[in-house]
Formats: structure tokens, C-alpha cells, sequence
């Protein structure tokens, strides 16, 4: 018995050095698996995010008071904005708009300190760009924000009575600036991990069938089930390769948080690997050439994680039958168990339930892509 | 006795394949016998069946009826061991073209659990011709080269019987001449050798053959026994004017068949009488070609196939 089993790693040992060769001797799998991941990292860090950075504006102060340049300053002491102009007369504004030297405008009406002071609600306007919406509401947001801070200071140094008034404090828990990192970076790590697992299985055995070696493999005495081990492992272990490096740009270049256990999240990140394995091995047993298995990863997998995980559509605004298909998308649990391990630094008790789900899929999938896989031709 | 030594090479009955649900008929009703230590070749055009036949005989199809013994095992029960004992090469270039030489042979030989130094003595003349490029990747040989390497690969477990699918397709006349002397070799080690290929001249380097066409096999012998069996007289024709020469001797209403050979045409008579061929002479007089060659020749392996695939087709039109 020892003797087969000896056997058996010498064989694997082989075959697994022979999916090393494959992978490090073609550019295009390399490029794929390591570029990929740096790709998506530097592309949702710096080019795609959607925080609120130094943001020009334009500033017409009616008022030129005191009052009024202690708020200015304000504005301008916040990193979220930059005054880029002061302007002297309205008609300046809107060329302001036009010209893209400002995406916002605050103007200040004559008169603001005295109007405070006399506890007069003085009225201040911001005129934003409606042609981006999105980023006019949330400027916006963060002005009024800087603006109910100024007025509540106010009214304690001009001495005034604090009236008793209700003044929403929002405060955003696990993420208090608002940075886009804390939600991409798992979300990238479940789409990235998943299109190459899915994508480099199934490529190679399909690559296999291609070329006829599979034919070759069959007719010997290889067992089958090795053949698919021998397979899942190269890649497991150039995911788990990704996954660091996914992690360590994150840290290093995002100051992206790692709050809970790295061992937890590494093990469940094995699971989800091993769910992506067991997809690719499904893709690569019902197609027969390599751009269809491409294809068929790249549209099959992609869309759904990228729709259906929750990082760039929030899965609670979508009609039912879509929060439905949601439920079979494996990317959605891991998606939910990164950011409580990495964000809110919870542990294995708290994802106990996504965990669960996940190794049920990776079970089932693993069966599944076991049975089909075909030890004969078709 | 007899029926033991038979166990050791193939015996197979009935076999027939189809496939999309039975609607094409792939290999249709095969019987045939390999002795143990013989090189038998599976003859026909591309599309005869002879690599579905190849592959249902390496467990890699299940035949819809019909059994087939390899080397004493069952292709239908004892697949395991039959994939232990057999050495296959598919017609499709079947070795990593990522990998060097050397990596594809040592992959290869740790797969079937041995060395290439355990069965050098068996690859060892092949080896020595594809050695110098031992660093090359597979994928930059020629196809000489790469046929040899994958017959080592192949050979690198001592199987017992050796399937090859179309080794020599694609490949240029003198590698083709090294890797049937090849072939050879190996028959003298006593393995028994099944190989497939659509050319006909290869077919007189064979012990036995079948040829094969359209999914049943026409007939079984021994090369010089099928060109005994020809039973008509067999005619070259030459002339200036080759393609208006094919169009009037296949409209002379004597004759049976013909068809290009070379810079021959072949020619065969619906009777064996000696007053049509001299009608025919005349017919050619009549049409006026011109540098008229005429001469009756001996049948080569390919006229017997035209022959015998004329006559099946006959058969079935009428009946």
C-alpha cells in the first residue's frame, strides 16, 4: 500500500511540475495571472473611485465679514475641498461651470455675521453641476456637513444662547472617511480569484483536449481523480500567490485595513479558491476548445460576480428574482465574509452562516465536476 | 493452443459505434483478429472509421454492440489493466509542446511509474535520433521529429500492443520510410503493432491488412493475398493530353472503371475480352490522342481498394 501511494506522489509530483512549465513558459497565462490582479487593484484604487478628494470650488462671499471667513476657511481646511476662485459678481458663475475650474459654487449673502448673530437662520446657496449628478450629491453632502459643524461652533463663540435643536451627527461606522478601498478590495479580491481560478482550470484542460494529450492520459494508468488534482493544485497555490499580493497592495498602497485574523481569512479564501477550482473543472468537462472555455468563463462568471456580490450595485435596491439569482452566486458570501474579517475585524463566529454556504457550494460543485468529468471521449 | 495465443493480440466482434444518438454509423459490424507479434494495418481514406475503431479498442469509446479482446483484457471490463498494458499514439500531435523533449519523455515515463533509462534498450534507436534536440520544446521540432518522440513517449511503458493513429500523416517520405523500419523493429521485440493510415503504400509493409471504408472493413489479408485476389485485368494508359484522355476512356462503354494514378491512368474492362481492348484501341485512334501509352500492369494495393470499393457500392445500388 505504501508502495502505491509513493507511486502515486511521484506521478503527481510529475504532472504538477508539468502545470508549473505550462503556466511560468506562456506570457499570456503570466500576464493573467499576475497582471490581472495588480490591474484591478491600481484601477478601482486610483482611476475608478468615486471618494470625494480636493474637490474645486468656487466661492462668491457677499458677505466678506468675519463670520464668513472663518467659514471659508473652514471649507478650505477640510481635504475635500479646494477654493479655487473667489468670486465678485454673479454673472461670473456659471463660466466658472462652463470653464470645469469649478464643480461647485457657495455663495455667501451679504450681511451673514450679523444675520447669525442675531440668530437669524442667515440662508447660504450652493449651486452644484447637475450634469454629474452623483458627484453633486455627494459634494454637496459634504459641504452641508462642514457647514452644520461651522454653524454649531458659531453659535458657541458668538455667545449666543444654544437654542435647543436637533442636529443630525452622521458618522459613518468602519469607513468614517467615506474611502472607496474598504469595499472594492474584497470585492475585487472575490472577482479576481474567481476569474482566474475559473479561467486557468479550465483553459488547461481544455487546452488538453485540444492538443489530443488528454486522450494520452486517459489511456494510461494515471488515475483520473489525479488528473483533476493534479490540475487544481498549481493553482490553488498561484491563487493563494495572488491573493497575498492582492493583500499586500491593499496594505501598502490603499492603507487598506486588515482588522481580523489573516489565518481566518486566508483559510476561508481556500474554500473560495476551491469553489472557483471546481467551476472551472464544470466549464472544462462541457466545452471543447479553449476560446469557448474562455468565453464561457469570462461571461459567465464575470457579469454575475460583478452584479450580483454587492460591491458596485447594492444587492438590497435590486428587484426580487435578481436578489434571488444573487443567493447562487458564490462571490456574494466570500464578499460578506472579507469585509467583516477584514473591516470590522470580526471572527469565525460571526460568518459562521456564509461560511456554511460556501463549503456547501464547494461540496456540491466538487461533486458535480467530479461525475462529469469524463474518463473516456465523447 | 492456437485459441491462447490469439487471447494475447486483439480479437474483436461486431464492433459498431455511432454517434449523435445513432443517426451517424461511425464503425459498422468490425470483426477481425491480430495475431500476437504481427503488424497489422487498418487501411482507408480519412473518414473509414479507423480512428473510432482505435479508440474504442483503447477504451476511449464504448462500443454500442460488440466485444473486443485486448491482449487477454476486455475493452468493456477491464479497462483499468488495459490501460496499463497498451502504448497509443493519437493521430492529433499528442505531447506538450511547452516541453522540451526531455521533459515530455520523463513526464511520460514517471506517468506509466518507470525511467527512460528502465526501457532505453527498447527506445534506444529511436532515442538516438531525437537526443541531439533533448532541450528543444516539443512544439519547434519537425514533424518527423515530433513523430518519433511521441512513438518513444508511446513506447516508454513496454506495452504489449501498440496502437498508432495516422503516425505518418503529415510527415515527409523519408521520415515516413524511417518510422515503418521503425515499426519493424519493434515488431521483431514481439509487441504487437496496430496502425492506421490513409496511404495505400504503406500498406505492403504490413503483415496483414484491413481495408477499411465507410465504417466496414471490405476485406481482410495479406497485402500480396489482396493483389492476388484482383480478378480482372488491370491496364496503365498514357497519353499527351491527360484530363480529355480520363474523359474518354471513362465514356467508352466498355469500360468498368478509371481513375488517375500517378502519371497513369488506371483502367479496368466490364469484360476480360481481348476484342474490347482491341475496340478500345481503336475508340482512342478515333478520339485522335496523340503519344498513346497502353499496357496491361500489375494491381497495386490502391486498385484493389477502388476496386473493391466499386464493386460494394454496386451491391448496395443493387440491392
Amino acid at each position: 500500500m505504501n508502495a502505491t501511494i509513493k507511486i502515486l506522489l511521484v506521478q503527481m509530483k510529475a504532472f504538477i511540475t508539468k502545470e508549473f512549465y505550462h503556466v511560468f513558459r506562456d506570457r499570456k497565462s503570466l500576464l493573467l495571472l499576475f497582471g490581472l490582479p495588480i490591474a484591478q487593484i491600481l484601477l478601482f484604487g486610483f482611476a475608478l473611485t468615486n471618494e470625494i478628494k480636493n474637490t474645486k470650488i468656487a466661492v462668491y462671499d457677499q458677505a466678506g465679514d468675519r463670520a464668513s471667513k472663518r467659514l471659508i476657511q473652514r471649507v478650505e481646511a477640510s481635504k475635500y475641498f479646494e477654493v479655487a476662485a473667489m468670486l465678485h459678481n454673479p454673472a461670473e458663475i456659471e463660466g466658472h461651470f462652463k470653464s470645469g475650474q469649478a464643480r461647485l459654487v457657495l455663495v455667501i449673502p451679504a450681511q451673514f455675521e450679523a444675520d447669525l448673530a442675531r440668530q437669524q437662520e442667515p440662508t447660504l446657496q450652493i449651486i452644484t453641476d447637475g450634469s454629474d449628478p452623483n458627484t453633486a450629491n455627494t459634494i454637496t453632502n459634504y459641504l452641508n456637513n462642514i457647514i452644520q459643524d461651522f454653524q454649531t461652533d458659531q453659535k458657541g463663540n458668538l455667545q449666543v444662547r444654544p437654542e435647543v435643536r436637533i442636529v443630525p451627527v452622521m458618522r459613518m461606522l468602519y469607513n468614517p472617511q467615506l474611502k472607496g478601498a474598504p469595499n472594492f478590495v474584497p470585492g475585487v479580491m472575490s472577482l479576481v480569484l474567481l476569474l482566474i481560478c475559473v479561467m486557468m482550470t479550465s483553459i488547461s484542460i481544455v487546452r488538453e483536449k485540444e492538443l489530443g494529450t488528454m486522450e494520452v492520459l486517459l489511456v494510461s494508468p494515471f488515475e483520473p481523480i489525479l488528473v483533476i488534482l493534479s490540475k487544481a493544485i498549481p493553482y490553488l497555490v498561484l491563487s493563494l500567490v495572488n491573493l497575498t499580493l492582492i493583500l499586500v497592495l491593499s496594505v501598502v498602497l490603499l492603507e487598506m485595513p486588515i482588522n481580523g485574523s489573516l489565518l481566518l481569512l486566508f483559510g476561508i479564501s481556500t474554500i473560495y479558491i476551491i469553489t472557483s477550482l471546481s467551476l472551472g473543472l464544470l466549464i472544462s468537462s462541457v466545452t471543447d476548445s479553449q476560446q469557448a472555455a474562455m468565453l464561457l468563463s469570462l461571461m459567465g462568471m464575470m457579469l454575475p460576480t460583478m452584479l450580483f456580490t454587492g460591491f458596485m450595485f447594492p444587492i438590497e435596491n435590486m428587484p426580487i428574482p435578481l436578489q434571488v439569482i444573487s443567493h447562487v452566486v458564490p462571490a456574494r458570501y466570500y464578499y460578506v465574509i472579507v469585509k467583516a474579517i477584514m473591516i470590522k475585524g470580526l471572527g469565525l463566529s460571526a460568518i459562521w452562516k456564509e461560511t456554511a454556504i460556501l463549503v456547501g457550494m464547494t461540496i456540491f460543485l466538487l461533486v458535480v465536476s467530479w461525475r462529469k468529468f469524463k474518463i473516456r471521449l465523447e | 493452443m492456437e485459441e491462447a495465443t490469439v487471447e494475447r493480440g486483439i480479437r474483436c466482434t461486431a464492433l459498431t459505434k455511432t454517434f449523435n444518438k445513432g443517426a451517424t454509423t461511425a464503425i459498422e459490424d468490425i470483426s477481425f483478429t491480430v495475431e500476437p507479434g504481427e503488424l497489422f494495418g487498418l487501411i482507408g481514406p480519412d473518414g473509414a472509421g479507423k480512428t473510432t475503431l482505435i479508440r474504442v479498442l483503447t477504451t476511449l469509446y464504448v462500443p454500442d454492440i460488440g466485444q473486443a479482446v485486448v491482449d487477454g483484457l476486455d475493452i468493456a471490463t477491464e479497462v483499468k489493466a488495459l490501460r496499463n498494458r497498451v502504448g497509443y499514439m493519437p493521430g492529433k500531435f499528442s505531447l506538450y509542446q511547452d516541453l522540451t523533449v526531455a521533459e515530455n519523455l520523463e513526464f511520460f515515463a514517471t506517468l506509466f511509474n518507470t525511467t527512460v533509462q528502465a526501457n532505453m534498450d527498447l527506445i534506444h534507436d529511436i532515442y538516438v535520433q531525437i537526443a541531439p534536440f533533448r532541450d528543444r520544446r516539443a512544439g519547434q521540432l519537425s514533424g518527423g521529429m515530433k513523430q518519433k518522440l511521441a512513438l518513444c513517449c508511446a513506447l516508454i511503458h513496454k506495452p504489449t500492443v501498440l496502437f498508432l493513429d495516422e503516425p505518418t500523416t503529415g510527415v515527409d517520405v523519408v521520415s515516413r520510410k524511417e518510422f515503418w523500419q521503425m515499426l519493424a523493429k519493434l515488431k521483431k521485440q514481439g509487441i504487437t503493432i496496430l496502425v492506421s493510415t490513409p496511404y495505400m503504400d504503406e500498406a505492403t509493409l504490413c503483415d496483414r491488412i484491413a481495408l477499411i471504408q465507410e465504417g466496414r472493413i471490405m476485406k481482410i489479408d495479406t497485402p500480396q493475398g489482396i493483389l492476388d485476389a484482383f480478378p480482372i485485368r488491370l491496364f496503365a494508359l498514357k497519353a499527351k493530353a491527360t484530363y480529355s484522355l480520363l474523359c474518354d476512356a471513362q465514356a467508352f462503354d466498355g469500360t468498368q472503371s478509371c481513375f488517375a494514378f500517378g502519371e497513369y491512368l488506371h483502367l479496368t474492362f466490364l469484360d476480360q475480352e481481348e476484342s474490347t481492348i482491341r475496340r478500345f484501341k481503336d475508340y482512342l485512334k478515333d478520339k485522335k490522342h496523340q503519344e498513346v501509352v497502353f499496357m496491361e500492369v500489375k494491381p497495386s494495393i490502391e486498385d484493389c481498394f477502388m476496386y473493391l470499393m466499386k464493386s460494394e457500392k454496386q451491391l448496395k445500388t443493387a440491392s
